[in-house]
């Protein structure tokens, strides 16, 4: 298909590649969790044992339907090695991270697992599989509370943060996402005021969010994705309007 | 590092410019046109940011048949007594001040060869740029025995206004310990939790006023947004007065008689006093008009919301099939801006930035007890994908729900100045 943005995308993305900015990138990165046609293949390893789609049951191990926040060991009427069940009771749910650690090494997350496999060590498969499974838990679209189906893009913190000069051009575009809840004429109604933050304290308080140390969930996600440059450009942009 | 990134965004934007510009100009006219069909949470959000943001360079027409949009964010609210309707209605008279040539007219035609949208009143609209933000509508006989024609015995209530004032009245003038009915739809449907926040609403009027009444909830899906936490505070506040019926037990196998207000739940007839029906929803019938449909919505680039079919036409919010954002007012608003900077990068070759989107859905259980979950997307090439999320926690204490009823407050006058300014 040729749609011109595509074009335009593949262009961002080469003039990314040749290193001109670090975040840019980070950005471009494809933000799937791998290649799920891929992964039905990588999938043939495991159907021996475990069912999944419409109908699906347990066989020789549970049913992966829904297996994507799922707590271990919790599939009625299967039995499980004494290690999952004691895994699951501990609260170790099925996620991402924890899946592919177990698709890794399976013992090394579970001593005692009867699941007699010795591992998947390239990192590609892994993720392409479990793209293909991913498509059978529950879609965030109808329950936007489900597990991810995407990995975020990873922004790390720098040395020179505090010293990065914000882009306030750059800063007002991303401040498109903070005035759906922030009122951009500074009132206060149940959701603070952020107009006219000095600079400094703007990029504290979100790299405080970004690490967890201040508790609130949205504004912890919100933090979570911006890099270092983009809480600079948006405290230089909230801190010069009025 | 420094800012490097400037430099590379000018020159992302010379090449956005380069390779996006449109080959042709509509009829004549010095300054590019856009069209944004719909003036709800993402069409009035779209028409704003690019008038806002274009100074005047692009003309931006926005067409919404109604001249007071009621959202349905916090209709639900308005249901429960916690809102007044005139609360949750908004006029376009900021949004014209602020550069928008808003008309109030229905869009009865997109002609995509010729670039023009006809309108109701038999005006004909050149465009350089679409955008289709026209909500849902309701899929043909997806419950047996219900059509729009039975709206008023049964209302949907899933198009705010004047449906969200006769189910509110319905319920009041419910006889002492009746019965009132839910049908909820199938996936993917429009906001989530909404079925579910106005069940709690609902049994919040009834508490107060008709406390033997029971609610009956017929639901075809076997779980749903945010359950646990509405099951525990059904439980902590309307002991005994929901009932759910999922599929396991015939919730999937519904038919209505409107008429006899009787519910027919696999072959067990249930006589109600009312029926809220919530039928299967598509994207608004423009979007089949247009011919922009695949199945019952219309598909999308996730990195500019463009439609697969048409590169000129941009679809936003419920309409869309953009793959894991749930639809919501938050979705369509946070869509719009992401399409707005698409539609001036490619009209006028201004930066364009990584598309970045973000939902929150607040739902209220009973007096200052809140929840909400939230979620932020990506775009990859296939679609719209789900990076992180979150939810409330059952067992909260009650200081924290209000504070989260509270933030709800906040992010209503926050989303609606920033739909219409
Ligand atoms: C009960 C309920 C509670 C909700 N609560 C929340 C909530 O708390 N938070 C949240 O984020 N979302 C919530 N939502 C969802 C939210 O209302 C929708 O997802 C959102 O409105 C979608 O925006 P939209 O632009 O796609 O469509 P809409 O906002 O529905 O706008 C579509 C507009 O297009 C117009 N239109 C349609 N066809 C044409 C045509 N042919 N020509 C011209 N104009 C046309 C319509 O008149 C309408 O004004 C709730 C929904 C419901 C039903």
């Amino acid at each position: 298909m040729n749609w011109k943005h595509d074009r335009f995308w593949g262009v961002l993305a080469t003039v990314a590649g040749v290193g001109l900015a670090t975040p840019v990138v980070a950005e471009q990165q494809d933000a799937r969790i791998g290649d799920a046609e891929a992964g039905k293949e990588v999938y043939d390893l495991c159907v021996g044992c475990h069912e999944v789609g419409p109908d699906a049951g347990n066989g020789i191990g549970p049913h992966l339907n829904g297996i994507f926040g799922r707590r271990a060991g919790s599939v009625e009427g299967f039995r499980y090695s004494k290690g999952l069940s004691r895994e699951g009771r501990l609260g170790m749910d099925w996620t991402l991270e924890t899946l592919d650690a177990y698709l890794e090494n399976p013992k090394a997350l579970v001593s005692d697992t009867r699941m007699s496999f010795d591992g998947l060590e390239d990192k590609a498969d892994r993720d392409n599989v479990l793209a293909y499974l991913r498509q059978f838990s529950d879609s965030p679209q109808n329950i936007p509370e489900s597990a991810p189906t995407g990995r975020a893009r990873e922004v790390g913190l720098s040395q020179e943060t505090l010293a990065i000069a914000g882009d306030p051009e750059f800063g007002e575009y991303l401040s498109n996402e903070c005035t759906t809840c922030h009122r951009i004429d500074g009132t206060y109604d149940g959701i603070p005021g952020i107009v006219g933050w000095p600079e400094e304290d703007f990029v504290i308080a979100m790299h405080a969010y970004k690490r967890k140390i201040r508790p609130h969930p949205v504004m912890q996600m919100m933090a979570g994705r911006l890099s270092d440059e983009e809480i600079a450009a948006l405290a230089a942009y909230f801190g010069d309007l009025e | 590092m420094t800012l490097n990134r400037r430099a590379f965004i000018g020159t992302g934007a010379a090449m956005a410019a380069a390779l996006a510009a449109p080959a042709v100009r509509a009829s004549n006219h010095g300054k590019p046109r856009v069209i944004v069909i719909g003036g709800g949470a993402g069409g009035a959000t779209a028409a704003r940011y690019i008038a806002k943001d274009s100074k005047g360079e692009i003309d931006v027409t926005l067409i919404e048949p109604t001249r007071m949009y009621y959202t349905c964010f916090f209709s639900n609210l308005y249901i429960g007594g916690f809102r007044d309707l005139s609360s949750i209605g908004h006029s376009y008279g900021t949004l014209a001040q602020s550069g928008v040539n808003v008309a109030h007219d229905w869009a009865t035609g997109v002609d995509r060869e010729a670039r023009t949208v006809t309108l109701a009143g038999g005006a004909v609209l050149p465009y350089d740029r679409l955008i289709l933000s026209p909500g849902i509508d309701f899929v043909e006989d997806s419950v047996s025995g219900w059509d729009v024609s039975a709206q008023n015995k049964m209302p949907h209530a899933y198009k705010a206004g004047s449906q969200s004032e006769l189910l509110k009245a319905q319920v009041e003038a419910m006889p002492e310990g009746g019965r009132f009915a839910m049908v909820a739809p199938p996936n993917p449907y429009r906001c989530p939790p909404g079925p579910y926040e106005r069940i709690s609403m609902v049994a919040h009027l009834l508490k107060e006023k008709n406390p033997t009444a029971k609610i009956l909830l017929v639901d075809p899906k076997e779980k749903f947004s945010k359950q646990a936490l509405f099951e525990e505070g059904w439980n902590r506040h309307y002991a005994g007065m929901i009932e759910r019926i999922g599929p396991d037990f015939g919730g999937d196998n519904v038919s209505v008689n409107p008429d006899e207000m009787t519910v027919d739940i696999d072959g067990v007839v249930e006589k109600v006093d009312v029926c809220n029906v919530i039928p299967a929803q598509k994207a608004g019938r423009i979007c089949e008009m247009a011919g922009i449909t695949e199945g019952n919505w219309a598909p999308v680039i996730p990195h500019t919301m463009q439609s697969r079919v048409d590169e000129n036409i941009h679809v936003l919010g419920d309409a869309s099939n953009q793959g894991d954002m749930p639809k919501s007012g938050f979705s369509a608003n946070s869509q719009a801006k992401v399409a707005a900077m698409a539609v001036r990068g490619a009209l006028l070759g201004s930066n364009v930035f990584p598309a970045k989107f973000s939902n929150t859905c607040w739902s209220l259980i009973e007096e200052n007890d809140g929840v909400k979950v939230g979620a932020s997307y990506e775009a990859t090439d296939e679609k719209i994908v789900s990076v992180s999320s979150f939810i409330s926690q059952t067992g909260e204490d009650a200081d924290l729900r209000k504070q989260t009823y509270e933030e709800s407050i906040g992010w209503y006058s926050g989303i609606v100045s920033d739909m219409f300014g």
